[in-house]
Protein backbone atom coordinates (compact mmCIF):
# COMPACT_ATOMS: atom_id res chain seq x y z
CA UNK A 1 0.00 0.00 0.00
CA UNK A 2 2.86 2.11 0.31
CA UNK A 3 2.58 4.88 -2.90
CA UNK A 4 6.11 7.04 -2.89
CA UNK A 5 6.35 10.33 -4.21
CA UNK A 6 3.37 12.36 -2.45
CA UNK A 7 3.74 14.90 -0.68
CA UNK A 8 1.45 15.05 2.07
CA UNK A 9 -0.40 12.02 3.61
CA UNK A 10 -3.85 13.64 2.69
CA UNK A 11 -2.85 12.88 -0.82
CA UNK A 12 -1.41 9.70 0.32
CA UNK A 13 -4.19 8.46 1.50
CA UNK A 14 -7.01 9.60 0.74
CA UNK A 15 -7.32 13.26 -0.58
CA UNK A 16 -11.22 13.37 -1.10
CA UNK A 17 -11.94 12.59 2.17
CA UNK A 18 -9.36 14.82 3.85
CA UNK A 19 -10.07 17.51 1.81
CA UNK A 20 -14.61 16.59 2.31
CA UNK A 21 -12.99 16.81 6.54
CA UNK A 22 -11.67 20.11 6.17
CA UNK A 23 -14.29 21.28 4.14
CA UNK A 24 -16.75 19.75 7.38
CA UNK A 25 -14.32 21.47 9.65
CA UNK A 26 -14.77 24.93 7.94
CA UNK A 27 -18.75 24.29 8.28
CA UNK A 28 -18.56 23.49 11.83
CA UNK A 29 -16.74 26.48 12.79
CA UNK A 30 -18.57 29.21 10.46
CA UNK A 31 -22.11 26.96 11.89
CA UNK A 32 -21.16 27.93 15.21
CA UNK A 33 -20.91 31.43 15.02
CA UNK A 34 -18.43 32.12 16.85
CA UNK A 35 -15.32 34.45 16.93
CA UNK A 36 -13.15 32.45 17.89
CA UNK A 37 -12.72 28.86 19.21
CA UNK A 38 -9.30 27.34 21.01
CA UNK A 39 -8.66 23.54 21.14
CA UNK A 40 -5.86 22.25 23.01
CA UNK A 41 -4.23 18.42 22.29
CA UNK A 42 -1.49 17.17 24.35
CA UNK A 43 0.31 14.92 22.87
CA UNK A 44 3.90 15.78 20.97
CA UNK A 45 3.17 13.43 18.30
CA UNK A 46 -0.22 14.61 17.29
CA UNK A 47 2.35 18.26 17.15
CA UNK A 48 4.51 16.37 14.93
CA UNK A 49 1.70 15.24 12.50
CA UNK A 50 0.11 18.53 12.28
CA UNK A 51 3.10 20.96 11.55
CA UNK A 52 4.78 17.60 9.14
CA UNK A 53 0.99 17.64 7.12
CA UNK A 54 0.96 21.35 7.31
CA UNK A 55 -2.70 20.76 8.74
CA UNK A 56 -2.75 24.59 10.29
CA UNK A 57 -2.84 25.52 6.75
CA UNK A 58 -6.64 23.69 6.53
CA UNK A 59 -7.68 24.85 9.82
CA UNK A 60 -10.31 27.54 9.44
CA UNK A 61 -8.56 31.15 10.71
CA UNK A 62 -11.46 31.08 13.86
CA UNK A 63 -10.12 27.79 14.99
CA UNK A 64 -7.13 27.56 17.01
CA UNK A 65 -5.52 24.65 17.88
CA UNK A 66 -2.33 24.17 20.34
CA UNK A 67 -0.31 22.12 21.39
CA UNK A 68 -0.33 21.41 25.96
CA UNK A 69 1.66 19.76 28.10
CA UNK A 70 2.20 17.04 25.91
CA UNK A 71 5.84 16.77 26.06
CA UNK A 72 7.04 14.64 28.41
CA UNK A 73 10.39 15.92 28.15
CA UNK A 74 9.37 19.10 28.51
CA UNK A 75 6.98 18.90 31.57
CA UNK A 76 10.27 17.08 33.31
CA UNK A 77 10.66 19.49 36.02
CA UNK A 78 14.27 21.17 36.84
CA UNK A 79 14.21 19.34 39.98
CA UNK A 80 14.04 16.49 38.98
CA UNK A 81 16.40 16.96 36.22
CA UNK A 82 19.03 17.98 39.44
CA UNK A 83 18.16 14.79 41.54
CA UNK A 84 19.62 13.06 37.99
CA UNK A 85 22.15 15.22 37.81
CA UNK A 86 23.24 14.99 41.40
CA UNK A 87 22.98 11.52 41.15
CA UNK A 88 25.55 11.27 37.93
CA UNK A 89 27.57 13.66 39.71
CA UNK A 90 28.41 11.34 42.87
CA UNK A 91 29.59 8.88 40.47
CA UNK A 92 26.08 6.47 40.25
CA UNK A 93 25.66 5.42 36.47
CA UNK A 94 22.30 6.61 35.38
CA UNK A 95 20.77 5.56 32.22
CA UNK A 96 17.87 7.54 30.50
CA UNK A 97 16.13 8.06 27.40
CA UNK A 98 17.98 10.19 24.68
CA UNK A 99 16.10 12.76 24.90
CA UNK A 100 16.91 13.90 28.41
CA UNK A 101 20.25 14.22 28.03
CA UNK A 102 20.36 17.83 27.12
CA UNK A 103 16.93 18.86 29.22
CA UNK A 104 18.98 21.85 31.10
CA UNK A 105 18.68 21.27 35.20
CA UNK A 106 19.17 24.36 37.27
CA UNK A 107 22.64 23.56 37.33
CA UNK A 108 23.28 21.85 34.26
CA UNK A 109 22.45 19.01 32.39
CA UNK A 110 23.00 15.34 32.48
CA UNK A 111 24.77 16.01 28.94
CA UNK A 112 27.08 18.09 30.75
CA UNK A 113 27.63 15.68 33.65
CA UNK A 114 28.46 13.72 31.61
CA UNK A 115 30.81 15.99 29.86
CA UNK A 116 32.67 16.48 33.17
CA UNK A 117 32.92 12.75 33.49
CA UNK A 118 30.40 11.23 35.07
CA UNK A 119 28.67 8.15 33.44
CA UNK A 120 25.25 9.00 31.78
CA UNK A 121 24.59 6.32 29.47
CA UNK A 122 21.41 6.50 26.90
CA UNK A 123 18.91 3.91 26.02
CA UNK A 124 15.86 2.83 24.56
CA UNK A 125 13.80 1.25 26.60
CA UNK A 126 13.49 0.46 30.35
CA UNK A 127 13.87 -3.17 29.85
CA UNK A 128 17.38 -2.69 28.40
CA UNK A 129 18.34 -0.53 31.56
CA UNK A 130 17.66 -3.16 33.74
CA UNK A 131 19.75 -5.77 31.68
CA UNK A 132 22.51 -3.30 32.34
CA UNK A 133 21.91 -3.47 35.73
CA UNK A 134 22.25 -7.46 35.50
CA UNK A 135 25.52 -7.25 34.22
CA UNK A 136 26.86 -4.55 36.67
CA UNK A 137 28.41 -5.25 40.22
CA UNK A 138 27.84 -1.11 40.85
CA UNK A 139 24.13 -0.18 41.23
CA UNK A 140 22.60 1.56 37.74
CA UNK A 141 19.48 3.98 38.18
CA UNK A 142 16.80 4.60 35.66
CA UNK A 143 15.87 8.08 35.18
CA UNK A 144 12.43 7.07 33.78
CA UNK A 145 10.32 9.87 32.60
CA UNK A 146 7.35 9.84 30.30
CA UNK A 147 3.51 9.47 30.91
CA UNK A 148 1.64 6.61 31.51
CA UNK A 149 2.42 4.76 28.23
CA UNK A 150 6.18 4.87 29.41
CA UNK A 151 5.49 4.36 33.27
CA UNK A 152 3.69 1.17 32.30
CA UNK A 153 6.76 -0.49 30.76
CA UNK A 154 8.91 0.47 34.38
CA UNK A 155 6.47 -0.75 36.22
CA UNK A 156 6.52 -4.10 34.31
CA UNK A 157 10.05 -4.51 33.98
CA UNK A 158 9.99 -3.75 38.14
CA UNK A 159 7.42 -6.13 38.65
CA UNK A 160 9.79 -8.54 37.00
CA UNK A 161 12.05 -8.04 39.92
CA UNK A 162 14.93 -7.07 38.57
CA UNK A 163 18.08 -7.22 40.89
CA UNK A 164 18.47 -4.98 43.50
CA UNK A 165 21.35 -3.05 41.93
CA UNK A 166 18.67 -1.60 39.72
CA UNK A 167 17.14 1.57 40.73
CA UNK A 168 14.34 4.11 39.34
CA UNK A 169 14.47 7.59 39.76
CA UNK A 170 11.00 8.00 38.77
CA UNK A 171 9.96 11.40 37.40
CA UNK A 172 6.93 9.69 35.49
CA UNK A 173 3.60 12.16 34.74
CA UNK A 174 0.31 11.49 34.88
CA UNK A 175 -1.90 13.45 31.71
CA UNK A 176 -5.51 13.36 32.69
CA UNK A 177 -4.46 15.64 35.91
CA UNK A 178 -2.75 18.29 34.10
CA UNK A 179 -5.69 18.56 31.81
CA UNK A 180 -7.95 19.89 34.69
CA UNK A 181 -5.03 21.94 35.89
CA UNK A 182 -5.17 23.45 32.32
CA UNK A 183 -8.71 23.98 31.66
CA UNK A 184 -8.80 25.96 34.76
CA UNK A 185 -6.00 27.99 34.52
CA UNK A 186 -7.07 31.78 34.76
CA UNK A 187 -7.59 33.57 31.17
CA UNK A 188 -7.78 29.73 29.82
CA UNK A 189 -9.58 30.04 26.43
CA UNK A 190 -9.15 26.11 25.67
CA UNK A 191 -12.90 25.08 25.07
CA UNK A 192 -11.76 21.36 24.61
CA UNK A 193 -9.08 18.66 24.20
CA UNK A 194 -8.08 16.04 21.85
CA UNK A 195 -6.54 13.38 24.11
CA UNK A 196 -3.78 11.08 22.82
CA UNK A 197 -4.67 8.18 20.89
CA UNK A 198 -2.20 5.76 22.67
CA UNK A 199 -1.93 6.84 26.17
CA UNK A 200 -5.61 6.63 25.72
CA UNK A 201 -4.78 2.68 24.33
CA UNK A 202 -3.97 2.51 28.18
CA UNK A 203 -6.23 4.50 30.07
CA UNK A 204 -9.70 3.70 27.70
CA UNK A 205 -11.43 6.61 26.93
CA UNK A 206 -14.10 5.91 29.87
CA UNK A 207 -11.49 7.93 31.92
CA UNK A 208 -11.88 11.42 30.53
CA UNK A 209 -15.68 10.83 31.56
CA UNK A 210 -15.93 12.35 35.45
CA UNK A 211 -13.09 15.14 33.66
CA UNK A 212 -15.54 16.17 30.84
CA UNK A 213 -19.06 16.22 33.75
CA UNK A 214 -16.70 18.61 35.88
CA UNK A 215 -15.14 20.70 33.79
CA UNK A 216 -17.52 20.92 31.09
CA UNK A 217 -14.83 20.79 28.54
CA UNK A 218 -15.62 17.86 25.86
CA UNK A 219 -12.71 14.96 24.63
CA UNK A 220 -12.10 13.73 21.46
CA UNK A 221 -9.80 10.56 21.24
CA UNK A 222 -7.42 11.17 18.14
CA UNK A 223 -5.34 9.02 16.13
CA UNK A 224 -2.26 10.42 14.14
CA UNK A 225 -2.61 10.39 10.48
CA UNK A 226 -4.34 13.95 9.24
CA UNK A 227 -7.73 12.18 8.76
CA UNK A 228 -7.68 10.79 12.27
CA UNK A 229 -6.40 14.52 13.61
CA UNK A 230 -9.24 16.15 11.19
CA UNK A 231 -12.42 13.87 12.05
CA UNK A 232 -11.74 14.36 15.74
CA UNK A 233 -11.23 18.50 15.63
CA UNK A 234 -14.54 18.01 13.92
CA UNK A 235 -16.48 16.33 16.22
CA UNK A 236 -15.02 18.81 19.26
CA UNK A 237 -16.14 21.83 17.47
CA UNK A 238 -19.73 20.32 16.85
CA UNK A 239 -19.58 19.66 20.85
CA UNK A 240 -18.64 22.84 21.42
CA UNK A 241 -20.39 24.99 19.18
CA UNK A 242 -23.59 23.45 20.78
CA UNK A 243 -22.39 22.97 24.14
CA UNK A 244 -23.00 19.61 24.45
CA UNK A 245 -19.50 18.34 25.99
CA UNK A 246 -19.22 14.39 26.10
CA UNK A 247 -16.05 12.34 25.03
CA UNK A 248 -15.78 11.32 21.78
CA UNK A 249 -13.63 8.18 20.82
CA UNK A 250 -12.82 8.85 17.23
CA UNK A 251 -9.90 6.34 17.08
CA UNK A 252 -11.91 3.22 17.53
CA UNK A 253 -9.11 1.12 15.38
CA UNK A 254 -7.06 1.63 18.60
CA UNK A 255 -8.96 3.04 21.94
CA UNK A 256 -11.75 1.22 23.94
CA UNK A 257 -13.96 2.44 26.55
CA UNK A 258 -11.94 0.63 29.45
CA UNK A 259 -8.51 0.31 27.62
CA UNK A 260 -5.75 -1.84 28.74
CA UNK A 261 -6.78 -3.42 32.16
CA UNK A 262 -4.17 -5.64 32.63
CA UNK A 263 -1.37 -2.38 31.80
CA UNK A 264 -3.40 -0.65 34.39
CA UNK A 265 -2.80 -3.02 36.98
CA UNK A 266 0.71 -3.25 36.09
CA UNK A 267 0.93 0.74 36.66
CA UNK A 268 -1.44 1.52 39.55
CA UNK A 269 0.37 -1.85 41.82
CA UNK A 270 4.15 -0.24 41.23
CA UNK A 271 3.15 3.31 41.01
CA UNK A 272 0.71 5.99 43.40
CA UNK A 273 -0.08 9.31 42.28
CA UNK A 274 1.08 11.99 44.32
CA UNK A 275 1.28 15.93 43.55
CA UNK A 276 4.42 17.52 41.58
CA UNK A 277 5.78 19.96 39.64
CA UNK A 278 5.64 19.82 36.00
CA UNK A 279 8.38 22.44 33.84
CA UNK A 280 6.77 25.64 33.56
CA UNK A 281 2.78 24.07 33.73
CA UNK A 282 2.09 24.28 37.81
CA UNK A 283 2.51 22.13 40.80
CA UNK A 284 -0.20 19.50 39.50
CA UNK A 285 -2.11 17.45 42.12
CA UNK A 286 -1.34 13.69 41.36
CA UNK A 287 0.46 14.44 38.33
CA UNK A 288 3.20 12.57 39.31
CA UNK A 289 4.11 8.82 39.69
CA UNK A 290 6.22 7.73 42.44
CA UNK A 291 7.58 4.33 43.23
CA UNK A 292 4.68 2.78 46.15
CA UNK A 293 6.33 1.22 49.39
CA UNK A 294 6.18 -2.00 48.51
CA UNK A 295 8.84 -0.93 45.94
CA UNK A 296 10.91 1.22 47.84
CA UNK A 297 14.00 -1.26 47.18
CA UNK A 298 14.17 -0.11 43.86
CA UNK A 299 13.48 4.24 44.63
CA UNK A 300 16.70 5.76 44.07
CA UNK A 301 15.34 8.78 46.13
CA UNK A 302 15.13 5.64 49.10
CA UNK A 303 18.73 4.79 48.41
CA UNK A 304 20.57 8.36 47.43
CA UNK A 305 21.31 11.28 48.23
CA UNK A 306 19.14 13.06 45.36
CA UNK A 307 19.57 16.89 46.56
CA UNK A 308 20.98 18.70 43.99
CA UNK A 309 24.63 20.27 44.30
CA UNK A 310 24.38 23.81 44.53
CA UNK A 311 26.88 25.23 42.24
CA UNK A 312 25.20 28.22 40.63
CA UNK A 313 24.60 27.81 36.65
CA UNK A 314 26.34 30.90 34.58
CA UNK A 315 24.40 34.30 35.04
CA UNK A 316 23.96 34.37 31.10
CA UNK A 317 22.96 31.09 31.11
CA UNK A 318 20.11 32.01 33.67
CA UNK A 319 19.75 35.31 32.05
CA UNK A 320 18.43 32.93 28.83
CA UNK A 321 16.45 30.94 31.11
CA UNK A 322 14.53 33.00 32.50
CA UNK A 323 13.34 34.59 29.06
CA UNK A 324 11.95 30.88 27.56
CA UNK A 325 8.92 30.87 27.56
CA UNK A 326 7.95 27.23 27.57
CA UNK A 327 5.57 27.10 30.28
CA UNK A 328 3.13 30.18 28.03
CA UNK A 329 3.66 27.99 25.02
CA UNK A 330 2.04 24.46 27.10
CA UNK A 331 -0.20 26.56 29.06
CA UNK A 332 -1.31 27.76 25.34
CA UNK A 333 -0.89 31.50 26.27
CA UNK A 334 1.89 31.67 23.48
CA UNK A 335 3.42 29.85 20.57
CA UNK A 336 6.91 29.31 19.79
CA UNK A 337 6.48 32.36 17.18
CA UNK A 338 6.33 34.64 20.58
CA UNK A 339 9.63 33.95 22.01
CA UNK A 340 12.23 36.64 20.82
CA UNK A 341 14.78 33.56 21.42
CA UNK A 342 13.31 30.98 18.78
CA UNK A 343 15.73 29.82 16.33
CA UNK A 344 18.05 33.00 17.56
CA UNK A 345 19.84 32.38 21.00
CA UNK A 346 17.95 29.15 21.30
CA UNK A 347 18.42 26.40 18.77
CA UNK A 348 18.29 22.80 18.52
CA UNK A 349 21.53 22.89 19.15
CA UNK A 350 22.14 25.11 21.99
CA UNK A 351 18.68 24.77 23.08
CA UNK A 352 17.68 27.25 26.30
CA UNK A 353 14.46 25.45 26.92
CA UNK A 354 13.74 21.99 26.98
CA UNK A 355 10.97 22.54 23.91
CA UNK A 356 13.48 23.14 21.61
CA UNK A 357 15.33 19.58 23.00
CA UNK A 358 12.80 17.03 22.41
CA UNK A 359 11.54 16.04 19.50
CA UNK A 360 7.64 16.40 21.10
CA UNK A 361 8.58 20.04 22.10
CA UNK A 362 6.80 22.59 19.70
CA UNK A 363 9.71 24.59 19.51
CA UNK A 364 11.86 21.99 18.24
CA UNK A 365 8.66 20.19 16.00
CA UNK A 366 8.34 24.10 15.07
CA UNK A 367 11.72 24.76 13.85
CA UNK A 368 11.90 21.44 11.80
CA UNK A 369 8.82 22.26 9.70
CA UNK A 370 9.07 25.40 9.38
CA UNK A 371 6.10 26.57 11.12
CA UNK A 372 6.57 30.35 11.82
CA UNK A 373 3.27 31.27 13.46
CA UNK A 374 -0.31 29.67 14.78
CA UNK A 375 -2.90 29.48 11.98
CA UNK A 376 -4.94 32.45 11.18
CA UNK A 377 -1.42 33.58 9.29
CA UNK A 378 -0.25 30.47 8.87
CA UNK A 379 -1.00 30.50 4.96
CA UNK A 380 2.77 32.62 4.31
CA UNK A 381 5.22 29.42 5.75
CA UNK A 382 9.00 31.11 6.00
CA UNK A 383 7.41 34.66 6.52
CA UNK A 384 7.60 34.96 10.19
CA UNK A 385 5.60 38.27 10.89
CA UNK A 386 5.74 37.82 14.48
CA UNK A 387 9.12 37.44 15.00
CA UNK A 388 10.62 41.27 15.69
CA UNK B 1 7.41 8.85 23.16
CA UNK B 2 3.59 9.19 22.22
CA UNK B 3 3.45 6.97 19.28
CA UNK B 4 3.39 3.16 19.73
CA UNK B 5 4.64 1.13 16.46
CA UNK B 6 3.00 -2.01 15.02
CA UNK B 7 4.31 -5.12 13.93
CA UNK B 8 3.77 -8.56 12.95
CA UNK B 9 4.50 -11.53 15.70
CA UNK B 10 6.61 -14.72 14.45
CA UNK B 11 6.90 -16.40 17.43
CA UNK B 12 5.78 -16.62 21.28
CA UNK B 13 7.88 -17.31 23.89
CA UNK B 14 6.71 -16.97 27.00
CA UNK B 15 5.87 -13.39 28.04
CA UNK B 16 8.45 -12.58 25.02
CA UNK B 17 7.30 -12.39 21.43
CA UNK B 18 9.70 -12.31 18.68
CA UNK B 19 7.90 -9.42 16.16
CA UNK B 20 8.67 -8.65 12.63
CA UNK B 21 8.61 -4.56 12.05
CA UNK B 22 9.50 -4.34 8.29
CA UNK B 23 11.20 -6.80 7.65
CA UNK B 24 13.72 -6.81 11.01
CA UNK B 25 13.06 -9.18 13.86
CA UNK B 26 13.25 -7.99 17.45
CA UNK B 27 11.92 -9.04 20.63
CA UNK B 28 9.17 -7.45 22.51
CA UNK B 29 7.63 -7.99 25.80
CA UNK B 30 3.90 -9.32 26.52
CA UNK B 31 3.56 -8.22 29.97
CA UNK B 32 1.16 -6.10 29.52
CA UNK B 33 -0.57 -6.46 26.65
CA UNK B 34 -3.99 -6.24 26.79
CA UNK B 35 -5.06 -9.68 24.79
CA UNK B 36 -3.26 -12.81 24.45
CA UNK B 37 -0.72 -13.19 21.56
CA UNK B 38 0.13 -15.60 18.99
CA UNK B 39 2.30 -15.73 15.82
CA UNK B 40 0.68 -13.71 13.03
CA UNK B 41 -1.30 -11.36 15.32
CA UNK B 42 0.04 -7.92 14.98
CA UNK B 43 0.47 -5.69 18.03
CA UNK B 44 1.06 -2.17 18.86
CA UNK B 45 4.72 -1.68 20.62
CA UNK B 46 5.65 0.81 22.99
CA UNK B 47 9.66 1.57 24.52
CA UNK B 48 9.99 -2.18 24.12
CA UNK B 49 6.43 -3.49 25.84
CA UNK B 50 3.55 -4.73 23.16
CA UNK B 51 0.41 -2.26 24.66
CA UNK B 52 -2.18 -3.90 22.55
CA UNK B 53 -3.02 -6.71 20.31
CA UNK B 54 -4.40 -4.40 16.82
CA UNK B 55 -7.72 -6.61 16.00
CA UNK B 56 -7.49 -7.95 12.53
CA UNK B 57 -10.16 -5.91 11.15
CA UNK B 58 -7.63 -2.90 11.65
CA UNK B 59 -4.68 -3.78 10.48
CA UNK B 60 -4.57 -2.63 7.03
CA UNK B 61 -5.65 0.87 8.38
CA UNK B 62 -3.22 0.63 11.02
CA UNK B 63 -0.28 0.02 9.23
CA UNK B 64 -0.80 2.36 6.63
CA UNK B 65 0.32 5.42 8.51
CA UNK B 66 3.89 3.95 9.63
CA UNK B 67 4.63 2.58 5.77
CA UNK B 68 4.19 6.06 4.50
CA UNK B 69 5.88 7.41 7.51
CA UNK B 70 8.93 4.86 6.92
CA UNK B 71 9.02 4.84 3.21
CA UNK B 72 8.63 8.39 2.51
CA UNK B 73 10.39 10.02 5.37
CA UNK B 74 13.64 11.87 4.99
CA UNK B 75 15.84 11.80 7.65
CA UNK B 76 15.34 14.42 9.40
CA UNK B 77 11.58 13.88 10.06
CA UNK B 78 10.52 13.96 13.82
CA UNK B 79 7.62 11.80 13.25
CA UNK B 80 10.08 9.17 11.95
CA UNK B 81 12.55 9.60 13.89
CA UNK B 82 10.26 9.13 16.93
CA UNK B 83 9.05 5.61 15.32
CA UNK B 84 12.60 4.56 14.31
CA UNK B 85 13.56 5.02 18.30
CA UNK B 86 10.64 3.24 18.68
CA UNK B 87 11.96 0.31 17.02
CA UNK B 88 15.33 0.60 18.42
CA UNK B 89 13.56 0.15 22.19
CA UNK B 90 12.31 -3.79 20.80
CA UNK B 91 16.19 -4.11 20.29
CA UNK B 92 17.66 -5.85 23.22
CA UNK B 93 13.94 -5.72 25.27
CA UNK B 94 15.18 -8.92 26.81
CA UNK B 95 15.50 -8.99 30.65
CA UNK B 96 15.21 -10.27 33.95
CA UNK B 97 11.98 -10.72 34.31
CA UNK B 98 9.90 -13.30 36.80
CA UNK B 99 6.31 -11.87 36.06
CA UNK B 100 4.32 -14.13 33.58
CA UNK B 101 1.62 -13.25 31.70
CA UNK B 102 -1.24 -13.68 33.65
CA UNK B 103 -0.25 -13.12 37.09
CA UNK B 104 -2.33 -10.28 37.63
CA UNK B 105 -5.45 -11.55 39.32
S1 LIG C 1 12.28 28.91 21.64
FE1 LIG C 1 13.66 28.14 23.26
S2 LIG C 1 13.70 29.76 24.79
FE2 LIG C 1 11.91 30.16 23.48
S3 LIG C 1 10.22 29.10 24.49
FE3 LIG C 1 11.06 27.66 23.04
S4 LIG C 1 12.55 26.45 24.22
FE4 LIG C 1 12.11 28.31 25.43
Amino acid sequence: MTVGGESTMIEFRDAGRGHALAQALRRAVDESGRERITVMHVCGSHEQAIARYGLRDLFPERLEVIMGPGCPVCITDTDEVDEAVALARQGVRVLTYGDMLRVPGSVMSLADAKREGADVGVVYSVAEAAAQAVASDAPVVFFATGFETTAVATAAVLLGEPPAGFQVLSAHKYIPPVMEIVAEMPGSRVEGFLAAGHAATITGWGIFDDFVAEHGRPVAVAGFEPLDILAALCRLVEMIARAEPRTINVYPRCVTREGNRCAQQTLWRVFRATGGLWRGIAHVPNGNLRLRGTYARYDAREHFDTSAASSPSTAAARALAGRCRCGDIMSGIATPADCALFERECTPEAPVGACMVSSEGTCRIWQQYGVRSGNGDAAVLGVCPRIP
Amino acid sequence: MCLGVPGRVVSVDDNLATVDFWGVHREVRLDIVDEPVAAGDYVLNHVGFAIRRIPDAEVTATMALYDELLAAAAEADLLAQDVRSELRANRRARAPTKAKRGTLE
